[in-house]
């Protein structure tokens, strides 16, 4: 499904993801591990097409579409689905009114009419379910005021809406709590399925221990040092990252 | 960043001439011009001594010089001040109405016969000063209701006239007010009885035609005590080269508990890209509460005019008199607006609302002028107001100027003012979800304004977010 050869990235000059290789099909669940600055969000920010990154080499194929062609918006109808780090709140703008235009987007690229208010609201209903979301929350304005958790819990919503090929997770589990944080997974865990593949990024394996991946790699310097399955993500949470730094020392340019 | 240049550099889409034949007075202003105006209206004579003794006020003052916007000297010698389509009889019906001009509305998309059938609006619509057709007449005469030009007033209620016309805003108030009284050549007129609830919102579509016309509207509104109307007033413009100078007047008088709901959707010409053209628009509106408990709220939804100059505010003098300003302004390519409002406690209790939405982007600018004073015996007033910023790219301009003059010390006044960017973070969100960037910007900037949208009525909500997103076309970096 999305196939990344030699991505190499910077920003003003400076190179922050130095060559990526990823593989990933649909059906799987990778992880991202790696420790602070390393280069996860921006892999996450570069994929999903935020503008202020320079992309130097690489390539990457979605689905046999060449990503890095697509403006952010057509990633998304694609199926490309971030969920932000920190979500953006949109004051005055009701969740279900955002949505609605999202979804209909989505569906407009796909060819499918676009739902009616009844309809959106049947399917809005069934999703809200899934993800344990309060009616509350979608009748807001887009995250103004919302906790951290309720931001978090609202981007699942808004993927659950969405129904993206590839999500994307970065740092979901950050600012939540541990029931906030099973919720979360729990939603996460229902929307999987043998067509869709996640990448979940995050520091800690907690998360891991609800949304078992299939395949872990961690990130350090700009470069996947390492990749294995779950029990890779056990012995990082045992021996720290000091190991990987250790084991890929950078030789200072002179 | 191109996008905000696409945005706000969409051609504007009202613009088209129509071409009826003008029954014109001769360029300039005197004495001489002024009688002609009366004259050509078949005046009572008060009308003609208002006009005089405005005029003559009026030659001694001088343009105010303290509004934050530029523009070079209007010459006033150079404007023609009466401008009439050649009736060709009374008309009867709308099938009399000269087919050209009724193909000038239904491109603007207000066709009367749509207004009537649809919206169960009536429509006193003006083209180039002067009423061509007012709908639904006898169904609010049954009321009660008066709702005509402000020339039939003259002629059918002349004491109504006399007795409030210039009691809000007198001709000696500014220049602008000055000499719309000496030339105004007509406008609407509005008389709701004592106890009346209008039962439809009543509607006036302005629209500035033959080159070189000044246009002088007047409105009169007199909501009697315990009355209630929703008046809306709405206009588009069609391209000019030259600068048109507008200087309507606009005065509510709310008595006793009686509510005065006055929404305006402003479209006028903004000049092309470059700051060529476009329409002056200097509008003196202010609304008297006259009455204890009454009520007056002015909702402004500006997107248009080069330069835009204009503060509605209410004189709340009954007790416990309520005044309320909901404005949204918005400014792109070279387009200049200092706007706001008044708002003058006099009575006891009274209370006002300010809510001020500025949008400005391109090379605009866009500023917030407002005074809120409390008089000495204005026991208990209270204030609120919230002016808020949004600024598009980085070469346009906002300010505020909120004037506070507190003579009470039983007063509540506040006031809170936030300046921001539509953020990049916040459209690529919306990119993210699939939403484009035009899309995701007038989302926000609707979001953004929408406590203002929530106070107009519901066609005329829609009609607004859509003239934003029109107006915005090609803005945001």
């Amino acid at each position: 499904m999305l196939s990344i050869k030699n991505l190499r990235v910077s920003i003003e000059d400076k190179e922050i993801l130095k060559g990526i290789e990823l593989n990933i099909k649909a059906g799987e669940v990778h992880a991202i591990m790696g420790p602070n600055g390393s280069g996860k969000s921006t892999l996450a920010s570069v994929l999903a097409g935020r503008e202020e990154y320079t992309i130097t080499s690489g390539e990457v194929d979605f689905d046999g579409i060449n990503l890095l062609d697509l403006a952010p918006e057509e990633r998304a109808r694609e199926g490309l689905f971030l969920a932000f780090q920190y979500p953006v709140e949109i004051p005055g703008v009701s969740g279900a009114t955002f949505l609605k235009t999202a979804v209909n987007e989505v569906r407009k690229h796909k060819g499918l009419e676009p739902l009616d208010a009844m309809e959106f609201l049947n399917v809005m209903k069934e999703k809200m379910q899934l993800v344990e979301i309060d009616k509350s929350l979608i009748s807001r304005p887009v995250n103004e005021g919302f906790s951290g958790g309720e931001k978090k819990r609202n981007e699942i919503f808004q993927m659950a809406m969405l129904e993206p090929k590839l999500a994307i997770l970065d740092e979901t589990d950050s600012g939540l709590d541990i029931d906030a944080l099973k919720i979360v997974a729990n939603g996460v865990n229902k929307l999987k399925s043998k067509d869709n593949a996640v990448i979940v990024i995050t520091h800690y394996q907690r998360l891991l221990d609800f949304i078992v991946p299939d395949y872990i790699h961690v990130l350090y310097n700009g470069r996947i040092v390492k990749s294995g399955t779950r029990e890779l993500a056990l012995e990082l949470e045992e021996k720290g990252y000091d190991w990987i730094k250790a084991e890929n020392k950078e030789v200072p340019a002179v | 960043m191109d996008i905000l240049d696409k945005v706000t550099q969409a051609e504007y889409k009202y613009g088209f001439v129509s071409d009826i034949e003008s029954d014109a007075a001769p360029m300039g202003l005197s004495e001489d011009i002024v009688r002609f105006i009366s004259a050509k209206k078949n005046e009572p004579e008060f009308m003609l001594e208002y006009r005089l003794k405005a005029y003559n006020h009026w030659l001694t003052m001088e343009v105010p010089k303290w509004q934050n916007v530029n523009f070079p000297d209007i010459d006033y010698q150079k404007i023609i001040y009466y401008s009439a389509p050649k009736p060709k009889k009374v008309l009867n019906s709308l099938d009399e109405v000269d087919p050209e001009l009724r193909a000038t509305f239904e491109k603007l998309g207000i066709s009367l016969d749509e207004q009537k059938r649809l919206s169960n609006v009536a429509v006193d619509a003006v083209l180039d000063s002067v009423s061509v057709a007012t709908t639904f007449r006898s169904k609010l005469a049954e009321l009660g209701i008066i709702f005509c030009s402000f020339s039939e007033a003259v002629k059918d209620h002349p004491d109504l006239v006399k007795k409030y016309l210039g009691t809000v805003v007198p001709y000696t108030d500014n220049f602008f007010a000055a000499l719309n009284a000496a030339v105004f050549s007509d406008g609407s007129f509005c008389y709701i009885p004592q106890g009346v609830r209008c039962p439809m919102e009543l509607s006036t579509y302005f629209r500035i035609n033959a080159a070189n016309t000044g246009q002088f509207e007047r409105t009169l509104l007199i909501a009697e005590a315990g009355s209630y109307v929703s008046y809306l007033e709405g206009c588009t413009a069609p391209v000019r080269d030259e600068n048109q100078l507008h200087a309507a007047v606009v005065e509510l008088i709310a008595m006793d508990r009686a509510h005065i709901k006055y929404s305006t959707v402003q479209n006028w010409y903004p000049g092309d890209k470059n700051g060529k053209g476009g329409i002056y628009n200097f509008v003196t509106k202010r609304g008297l509460c006259a009455g204890v408990e009454s009520k007056i709220s002015w909702t402004q939804v500006e997107t248009g005019s080069a330069i835009t100059w204009k503060y509605p505010g209410c004189i709340l003098k009954g007790d416990g008199s309520i005044g309320e300003f909901y404005s949204v302004a918005l400014t792109n390519n070279c387009q200049q607006a200092d706007t706001g409002t008044k708002m003058i406690h006099i009575g006891k209790n009274t209370k006002s609302t300010i809510i001020s939405k500025g949008i400005s982007a391109g090379r605009s600018n866009n500023s917030y002028r407002g005074l809120v004073k409390i008089n000495k015996n204005a026991h208990n007033a209270r204030n609120f107001s919230q002016c808020d910023s949004l600024l598009m790219g980085d070469q346009c301009g906002a300010n505020t100027f909120p004037y506070l003059e507190v003579d009470n010390s039983t007063a509540t006044v506040e006031h809170e003012a936030t300046t921001s960017k539509i953020g990049e973070d916040q459209i690529f969100y919306c990119n993210q979800r699939g939403i484009s960037t035009e899309d995701a910007i007038g989302l926000i900037v609707n979001g953004y304004c929408k406590e203002v949208f929530n106070q107009l009525p519901m066609e005329f909500a829609v009609e607004a977010q859509k003239l934003l997103a029109v107006s915005l076309e090609g803005s945001v970096g």
